[in-house]
């Protein structure tokens, strides 16, 4: 599938990605984030069961410390 | 737009600013020398001397509340300004109180904990609602890796990257770029 990753186009061999696939494939190691499918929330409790899917737009933004 | 006509169209706006350190002090000093209407402020900290390396108080300010200390700073610059300062650790629920009727929130945490629930809570509770984020701020130098995008109502600035250590500290020159940052995209979103 193909997706946009932070804006940025993505080609995965997958055709389906719960969110903690697409965090183990792109090894996103990140304690702390946020993420976002084609604009709304996902809540941590749902990142095995949320789908992403062929033309998503997804953000994952990681939180570092400091302001 | 004239500096006038920018004013009459802030006058009757609202920024929330959460958290009054490097990002929150000198986001809402920004957005009051321009003419922001009302700024809701809310931090639960008192000023050390160690915050004068990035945060836009003085030393005769310390041990004072930060939330407190800025309202009197801001209206040196602006007494037009409305500001409503609150000394409290927010939680999800101070968060849907005190900036539910705000026109953007500008997110302005230290740690990355509290970030995330900010951001959690402002996405679930207030999707319409423009949240501007600052991430990725510590250090020096590294002009080039401070960006700004957005995910619709989410606006994120910073380098996305560096997060505080003993040996990259927050300094004020990134401190204050991020949180500049922070106050321009306010100021193109509340113009239109």
């Amino acid at each position: 599938m193909r997706i946009i990753l932070n804006n940025n186009p993505e080609e995965f061999e997958q055709e389906l990605l719960t969110v903690n696939e697409l965090l183990k494939v792109k090894t996103f190691t990140f304690r702390m984030l946020v993420v976002k499918i084609n604009g709304t929330l996902v809540k941590k409790d749902e990142y095995d069961s949320a789908l992403i899917r062929d033309k998503d737009d997804v953000m994952v933004l990681h939180l570092v410390s400091g302001g | 737009m004239t500096s006038e006509e920018i004013k009459e169209k802030l006058k009757n706006r609202t920024a929330g600013i959460a958290g009054c350190g490097g990002l929150g002090s000198n986001c809402a000093v920004a957005l009051a020398r321009v003419g922001i209407g009302t700024l809701i402020l809310t931090d639960f900290d008192v000023i050390s001397e160690s915050n004068l390396n990035r945060q836009y108080y003085f030393l005769s300010q310390v041990g004072e509340p930060k939330a407190l200390a800025l309202k009197r700073v801001i209206h040196q610059i602006n007494p037009a300004v409305s500001v409503i300062a609150y000394e409290v650790k927010l939680d999800p629920e101070h968060i849907l109180r005190y900036f539910k009727d705000c026109d953007i929130i500008v997110e302005a945490f230290d740690m990355a904990e509290e970030k995330e629930m900010l951001i959690e809570t402002v996405l679930s509770a207030f999707p319409d609602k423009p949240l501007i984020v600052g991430v990725g701020l510590a250090g020096w130098g590294m002009n080039e890796s401070i960006h700004y995008r957005r995910s619709g109502n989410l606006h994120i600035c910073g380098d996305e990257k560096t997060g505080i250590s003993s040996v990259d500290p927050p300094l004020a020159p990134r401190v204050g770029m991020v949180a500049n940052m922070q106050a321009n995209v306010a100021l193109e979103i509340l113009l239109g």
